[in-house]
């Protein structure tokens, strides 16, 4: 990899003593489909809109292909933005809206006609191109928010949350398309989100923000399978977190004393000491009626306390003895599967230890 | 009494009981009776004005070619037409300085600019004839239309306040996030006014300036008493015929007057009807 | 909203004509006038501002004025309260029809605004005279029973010229803007709030009193404000209506600045009517801050 197209460097947003952003620092790649990812307040898009221009930082600076961003107005910078409400300009029409940024620029007519041409093809609006933002539907008043920003040719495209609006079925198709398009033209993509399924399927790398501060920044199958804390493994899918304390380690293992399922080795790089918290994700939990076999598994027992169906998986809760509830998702392989078990039944609970995490409490 | 419980439709379909319909039909009639009449009876062709004696226009002509009536009601077009131009622009300035910054003392000033709203009519009218008479001894002998100024700087003073609630009003809808569109597409700021906030708020002052438009022209009270003795406006050239008596002349000149402002303000309600919001 | 340090020139720019505007042509005079009322006549025209409390004193203490002030009030209570009698269920009314009529019948409640206050009045004196329509609609009714053969001809009522007209003069043209409050906080009105009463067994009297009229006491409140002040300072309904029967504060400080140049009682009387708004507007300030304060 190259220079990084966008650097990161110390950033913290202050409003008076709440820090919105608090000291991040991070680098993006050139081509890269880079999400922020984290619950609303935890200042991601803050940190969005320092990228563009539209806050300056109290402290820290952003370099967009290696130039210092500092002083520079948003109108300056070689970088676009889709908006959360897609701003799509209400009194201009389709054409208008995508051929303004060029216009305002100064671009020669015939460049800019050939260039929103192009654009309008791209997103497939070529036959819309006279309609006014009031007859569109949010899914092609998106399309035209992104032609609009993609006929500029930035060098980074960020996106506030552009799928937000959208019901489920176009938000699934315009992940897809988005996916498709950053592949295509080879534009550094910065997108701001709080669904982690967005995040996951789209990104190449992801940081997970919260409180203001970036907890990690990853691939998104590290993200879900080694999180780095209890917040990323709690906030990226289901978790069980199960407290315990360590009484030992020796040869890559760690020994966590539990309440809830005794004493139990667990595979762990690194220190761990005192108090933690053992973090595993449901769907790695196997559930039976039977005892099973395998010797390097953790197992407990209890019995089915809840069953939400979902088609194609279904998530239980099991109550173990002693009173914790561990969930654990199964996928409905057959359509017996759900035959073969009952709230109320006791059953059996196990999974590898080399699936259990040992976080930080 | 059972008739006027048993509810038609409903029972919160309040607006099917004939009860409240026929209430309510009685006070728009008696909120209009008086000006059709008065409307009606301009083109009577009667002096003594109670019984209906044939259609006529001719107090129309009358009023038209009595000089003073006339030479006021071009006084009153030249105050307005001028008060408007400057209360609009100033009044949109304030809208844009309330909408867009934050600063201190920010609700005692919106509370300092909309004072010239909630102050009572002849307290400001009695100020007006103190500053400009005793005062600062304003000339009122300069040329027309000059000798106007004092009564249209009065104008633009209750005006422009009316002007910046109407265009604050408008602008409030505004979605900050098309300024930012526009800026990160490239465009400087005074691009951006011009392409994307004037557009947005150009209903919204217009309204405005039709409303300056006609609180200037109907205003008697302020005029009143800022007026010297020898520039009439409209108003108080009426005012002074009312008071000597009731004749078609004057329901002549008073249905002009109320044509003109209800052709504003069906225009005004045109324009800020969400129909023509792009 | 940006701060206005981030953005000096253009702050400014927008602040300066309007601010100035204001001082200039708004402010100074009426600093003036609340000079003058602290003022004495020193010539017939020249007065001295000396501090005095006297013209205040005057206007409160002396019988005539003090009557005249009293007359003021109740007349503009009375009429503020027939205002809201009549507004409510027009305001209910139209809170309840559909979209179109409702833009309808607001239009025709706004419309009466635009029409010049004078005019207004005016085709009122048309109405109320001794030869106006009331009095002509009566004689034709008295007429058409045939009671002149029983108590002689048709003696027109002096409709004009005292308390009744000025107050039928303030309802006639004050009551749409008591309207309007009233819309805008029944038309907010949850009107869910209304079915769940009646479904708890309320009865539709009930609910009003017990639902509606409190839940839109803050377009109540607004209402009686908005009209009751400038009826308390108008001066063109009594002089046109009331003659000198019938007089308010208005014509009082009228005749002190236009004939009896007496400018310092004058500037007392309409500082008066300013204190009076001051506090009004105060006590809408406090109540729409509590009612704030208990919603959050």
């Amino acid at each position: 990899m190259g220079q990084p197209i966008i650097e990161v460097r110390n950033v913290t947003m202050a409003y008076g003593r709440l820090k919105a952003v608090d000291n991040v620092s991070f680098d993006i790649e050139a081509n890269e489909f880079f999400a922020l990812l984290g619950p609303s307040g935890c200042g991601k898009t803050t940190l969005l809109r320092i990228i563009a221009g539209f806050v300056s930082p109290t402290s820290g600076q952003v370099f967009i292909d290696g130039q210092d961003m500092g002083r520079i107005p948003p109108n300056r910078r070689p970088v676009n933005m889709v908006f959360q409400s897609y701003a799509v300009f209400p009194h201009m029409s389709v054409e208008k809206n995508v051929a303004y940024g060029l216009q305002v620029t100064g671009t020669p007519a015939a460049e800019a006609a050939r260039r929103v041409g192009d654009a309008l093809e791209r997103v497939g609006l070529s036959d819309l191109r006279t309609r006014m933002p009031d007859q569109l539907s949010g899914g092609q008043r998106q399309r035209v928010a992104l032609a609009r920003a993609l006929v500029k040719q930035p060098k980074v495209l960020l996106l506030d949350e552009p799928l937000s609006a959208l019901d489920a079925k176009l938000r699934e198709q315009m992940q897809m398309e988005l996916s498709h398009l950053q592949a295509d033209i080879g534009v550094t993509f910065i997108i701001v989100t709080h669904d982690q399924d967005e995040a996951l399927s789209m990104a190449d790398r992801i940081a997970v923000m919260n409180n203001g501060a970036v907890d990690q920044i990853a691939e998104p199958w590290v993200l879900y399978e080694s999180p780095a804390n209890r917040f990323v493994a709690d906030f990226i899918g289901k978790v069980n977190l199960i407290d315990g304390e360590v009484s030992g380690a020796r040869g890559g293992r760690v020994t966590v004393a539990t309440a809830a399922l005794g004493k139990v080795s667990i595979p762990h790089d690194g220190p761990a000491s005192g108090r933690v918290a053992l973090a595993v994700r449901p769907e790695k939990i196997r559930i039976s009626t039977s005892k099973p076999g395998d010797r390097d598994a953790i197992a407990t027992t209890g019995t089915i306390a809840d069953w939400a169906y979902y088609g194609d998986s279904s998530h239980l809760t099991v109550e173990t003895g002693d009173g914790h509830r561990l969930g654990v998702i199964i996928q409905n392989d057959t359509r017996t599967t759900i035959d073969a078990m009952d709230i109320g039944d006791a059953v059996h609970l196990s999974w590898s230890a080399s699936d259990t995490l040992v976080l930080d409490r | 009494m059972g008739w006027l419980r048993a509810p038609a439709g409903g029972p919160l379909d309040y607006h099917r009981r004939w009860w409240l319909r026929a209430y309510v039909g009685l006070v728009f009639l008696l909120l209009y009776a008086p000006i059709v009449t008065l409307v009606v009876f301009s083109f009577n062709d009667s002096k003594r004005n109670i019984v209906w004696r044939g259609f006529t226009t001719k107090y129309y002509w009358k009023a038209w070619n009595n000089d003073s009536l006339f030479e006021a009601f071009t006084n009153s077009l030249m105050i307005a037409g001028v008060s408007t131009a400057i209360s609009t622009v100033i009044g949109t300035m304030v809208a844009m300085l309330l909408w867009r910054f934050r600063f201190p003392l920010k609700s005692a000033y919106e509370g300092l600019v909309a004072l010239p709203i909630v102050v009572p009519e002849i307290c400001m009218g009695v100020a007006m004839l103190a500053f400009f008479s005793r005062v600062t001894g304003f000339p009122t002998d300069w040329p027309w239309p000059f000798n106007l100024s004092a009564i249209t700087a009065a104008h633009i003073a209750f005006s422009f306040p009316f002007v910046a609630v109407v265009v604050r009003a408008r602008l409030i809808g505004f979605n900050r996030e098309l300024e930012e569109a526009s800026r990160d597409l490239g465009a400087s700021e005074w691009q951006t006014f011009w392409n994307v906030i004037f557009p947005y708020m150009r209903p919204g002052v217009v309204a405005g300036a039709l409303l300056a438009f006609t609180l200037s022209l109907d205003d008697f009270v302020v005029t009143f008493f800022t007026s010297g003795p020898d520039t009439l406006t409209f108003p108080v050239k009426v005012y002074s015929m009312v008071r000597f008596s009731v004749t078609p002349e004057v329901n002549a000149a008073s249905t002009v007057l109320i044509a003109i402002t209800i052709a504003l303000t069906v225009l005004a309600m045109r324009l800020q009807s969400p129909a023509r919001v792009g | 909203m940006d701060h206005w340090r981030d953005h000096k020139l253009a702050f400014w720019v927008f602040a300066i004509p309007g601010t100035a505007w204001l001082v200039v042509f708004f402010l100074a005079p009426l600093a003036i006038v609340w000079a003058l009322s602290f003022g004495e006549n020193i010539s017939i025209t020249q007065t001295r501002v000396t501090g005095t409390l006297e013209n205040y004193g005057r206007a409160l203490l002396t019988p005539v004025y003090l009557q005249v002030i009293w007359k003021s009030v109740w007349l503009s209570a009375l009429a503020t309260a027939g205002c809201l009698l009549i507004a409510y269920p027009v305001a209910f009314l139209i809170s309840f029809v559909g979209a179109r009529w409702k833009m309808i019948l607001l239009a025709a409640i706004i419309l009466p605004f635009w029409i010049n206050l004078l005019i207004r009045t005016y085709a009122l004196i048309a109405v109320f005279r001794t030869r106006g329509f009331v009095n002509f609609g009566l004689e034709w009714v008295y007429e058409t029973l045939f009671l002149d053969r029983l108590f002689g001809p048709f003696q027109p009522l002096e409709l004009l010229y005292n308390n009744f007209a000025v107050g039928a003069g303030l309802i006639y043209v004050f009551m749409p803007f008591m309207v309007l409050p009233l819309y805008a906080s029944i038309e907010r009105l949850d009107k869910s709030l209304l079915e769940a009463s009646l479904d708890l067994g309320a009865g539709q009297f009930t609910t009003f009193w017990r639902v509606t009229v409190p839940l839109t006491m803050p377009g109540i409140v607004s209402g009686i404000i908005l009209v009751f002040i400038p009826m308390l300072g108008s001066f063109l309904i009594p002089d046109l209506l009331g003659g000198t029967n019938a007089q308010m504060i208005g014509n009082v400080i009228e005749r002190q600045f236009k004939s009896a140049n007496d400018y310092p009682f004058g500037a007392a009387l309409s500082f008066l009517l300013m204190y009076a708004t001051f506090a009004a507007l105060a006590l809408r300030a406090y109540a729409a801050g509590r009612r704030s304060a208990a919603q959050v």
